[in-house]
């Protein structure tokens, strides 16, 4: 799970790292009354949507007046923009950080990320700030830094130093890098983060460390623990089937094409779309009903694949392992029934409980085209669909 | 032969008296698994499918000499339950619970550092070997008795490679799904040893998809160690980059973990990849008959 910059600037707070002043704002009216409270010289004016790269999209704004900060706050709400993390449809801008400028002497970069290969969290640091990192690792990786953290001892001030003294922040400003890097670990940890990405962390003119952007995200499976993180999702910023999807534990993802799919298994979800795109088909989504999947839920996936419009035909490929076919067979069934099914249904059944599964769709008097295997479906479907 | 598991392996249940552990207790029954204990804390006397259930694993393993346990327990608790089996030196724990917290994976590891115990997934579908013993919740029925290893991040993707080698007549050793997580306990390398070293064993399927960069470093692990054949698939091949792929693992992120990368580096290691999931049994048995090993590995 994604949050906005002021969200992830707010936990900072609590956590003792040093953030510039602010304040979110939704309309022009709230940007310049958070302004005037700031009463710094130069504000600075930002675009709060869940992707990277707002300032090469022209996001982000400095205002050197009360009526700059109107009018930039004008421009940036209701603006699409498109960055190259929200793909060419781009995204719209509802909500603004309103913020006191600061004087960069220096960027520099921090992240702490969960690297696979050594099962541990890794802080990451460069002197090569306010960069994508992708672009520093391939032309300058000998200017990146890295401290593998223990999880018994979490990040230890000496790695704290070393990694400071490795990206020259001034001697004199060490300590306080330090500490802001400690804190970062803490709420790393504490609230479950699966990113936390400092780009830029700056150096000021008076001399203070601080960290001028916060890009979080969170591990899903840890929410579980933090209402508090759960409260700062933004609807607005997610698809209304992902959503919906979401409050019946499934996972889904919106796709471009027209066959919707409902898998069980994210691996099997995966190999289902790239045969379908083999067969020269379009999937509309992934979508894993995952293995504890009732009759219900699977009803609830199927309304969510019919409610995208695109969807011409869909195709249920289901290996049951944990899931039994025959809860998928009646939750298919139930769904037909009460939403009516317009489109072309091909379903692929195996594994556990496959003839009580075949026997219900059978029964069902239902327009079902079964298949023998995945290649089979997805051939089917792929000519239902036309 | 076979890895890890055999008809002589004793199972205990962590987790017996829920619901999917029951269902699944029994399939593993049916199939000849010896499950000789359950554990739930609390209901320690309890007696489930003729299966003694004990408070701790510790008692469970004291009373019946169990060697490996199969992990049911729900999310926030299943850290826990795989620290309590490798306290109790079991050889094996298989955990398929999913949606484990990663920073409680990563203290797992940590724990586990220096002890005995071998940890599979978590998020897996676990590991059978064909009319031996199957601990996990694939479907008995698709595997068959064989020569071909399988090792696979996806369970459903297990199963259907598994089926396919069914049909075509070629049989399994055993099958290991070492799960979708980023932070897991046994890795591609891990089971490929297995296999190389395994007498029965002469050729082995490989299943990756998208995200990290365990595949690339299996092929490389295989291109200078691996003495059987070894064929394999990637999934997620038109997954979009930046969207995570249901498994916490798949995710094409700062354009690292694409199939394309994986399948350069299986294909630069000698390893045949199977264009699409349904021709996953056709590829190995091209490869197997062009080593001259399809016949022994036919099963009728």
């Amino acid at each position: 799970m994604n949050i906005h910059e002021y969200q992830g600037k707010e936990i900072l707070r609590q956590y003792g790292v040093a953030v510039p002043d602010g304040k979110v704002a939704f309309s022009p009216d709230e940007a310049v009354k958070v302004a005037k409270e700031l009463g710094s010289n130069v504000i600075v004016v930002k675009a709060q949507i869940h992707a990277g790269g707002r300032g090469k999209a022209g996001g982000v704004k400095i205002a050197k007046n009360l009526d700059e900060v109107r009018a930039y706050a004008k421009e940036l709400l209701g603006k699409i923009l498109v960055t190259h993390q929200t793909g060419p449809e781009g995204k719209e801008v509802k909500r603004l950080y309103i913020e006191e400028g600061s004087d960069i002497k220096k960027e520099y970069y921090l992240s702490f990320i969960v690297d696979r290969a050594t099962s541990r969290v890794t802080l990451m640091g460069s002197e090569e700030g306010g960069m994508d990192i992708e672009e520093v690792a391939e032309r300058t990786p000998e200017k990146i830094f890295k401290e593998v953290i223990d999880p018994l001892t979490g990040l230890l001030p000496f790695q704290a130093r070393r990694m400071a003294f490795n990206m020259n922040i001034p001697t004199k400003l060490v300590n306080k890098a330090a500490k802001l890097m400690l804190g970062l670990y803490e709420a790393f940890v504490e609230k479950d983060a699966s990113i936390l990405e400092i780009n830029p962390l700056v150096v000021t003119g008076n001399d203070e460390v601080v960290a001028l952007d916060a890009k979080f995200n969170f591990d899903s499976n840890g929410l579980y623990r933090h209402k508090d993180i759960v409260e700062l999702r933004d609807y607005d910023e997610e698809d209304a089937k992902e959503i919906e999807a979401s409050k019946y534990d499934l996972s889904y993802i919106s796709l471009d094409g027209n066959i919707g799919c409902m898998v069980n298994g994210a691996g099997l979800a995966m190999a289902t779309m790239d045969t379908i795109s083999y067969y020269g088909g379009r999937p509309a989504n992934f979508l894993d009903v995952g293995g504890g999947a009732t009759a219900e839920k699977v009803t609830e996936a199927f309304k969510i694949i019919l409610s995208d419009t695109n969807v011409k035909g869909i195709f249920v490929n289901i290996f049951g392992g944990i899931m039994k076919c025959d809860v998928i067979a009646e939750g298919v069934i139930a769904a037909a029934k009460e939403v009516g099914l317009e489109v072309p249904l091909v379903v692929r059944l195996e594994g556990t409980n496959v003839e009580l599964g075949k026997e219900l769709l059978n029964a069902s008097g239902l327009n079902i085209v079964a298949a023998d295997s995945m290649a089979d479906g997805a051939e089917k479907i792929v000519e239902l669909v036309g | 032969m076979s890895v890890y598991i055999n008809a002589d392996t004793k199972v205990i249940v962590q987790g017996i008296t829920g619901e999917t552990a029951l269902f699944h207790t029994k399939q593993m029954l049916e199939y000849g698994t010896k499950i000789v204990a359950g554990v739930t804390p609390g209901k320690g006397g309890q007696v489930i499918e003729g299966v003694p259930v004990f408070n701790t694993v510790q008692e469970a393993v004291d009373a019946t000499g169990a060697n490996v346990s199969v992990i049911y327990v729900p999310a926030p608790f299943a850290a826990d339950a795989i620290m309590e089996g490798v306290e109790a030196d079991l050889d094996m724990t298989i955990c398929i619970t999913e949606h484990i917290p990663v920073l409680d994976m990563i203290e797992v590891k940590r724990y586990m550092e220096g002890k005995k115990t071998r940890l599979v997934g978590p998020n897996c579908p676990g590991v059978i070997t064909a009319d031996e013993c199957k601990i996990g919740i694939m479907p008995g029925y698709i595997h068959t008795k064989g020569h071909v290893g399988v090792v696979s991040r996806s369970g459903t993707l297990t199963y259907e490679a598994v089926h396919q080698l069914t049909q075509a007549g070629i049989g399994q050793t055993t099958a290991v799904g070492i799960g979708g997580d980023p932070v897991n306990g046994t890795n591609f390398i891990d089971v490929l040893e297995e296999f190389n070293n395994d007498p029965e064993t002469y050729a082995v399927v490989m299943i990756g998809e998208i995200g990290g960069t365990a595949e690339e470093e299996a092929a490389e692990w295989i291109k200078a160690n691996m003495t059987k054949p070894v064929v394999g698939f990637i999934g997620g091949q038109t997954a979009p980059p930046g969207k995570r792929m249901g498994h916490a693992g798949a995710i094409i992120s700062g354009g690292k973990g694409t199939a394309s990368e994986k399948i350069k580096a299986m294909n630069e290691a000698g390893i045949e990849v199977a264009p699409t999931p349904s021709v996953i049994g056709e590829t190995l048995i091209k490869v197997l008959k062009e080593k001259g090993l399809y016949e022994q590995c036919k099963t009728h």
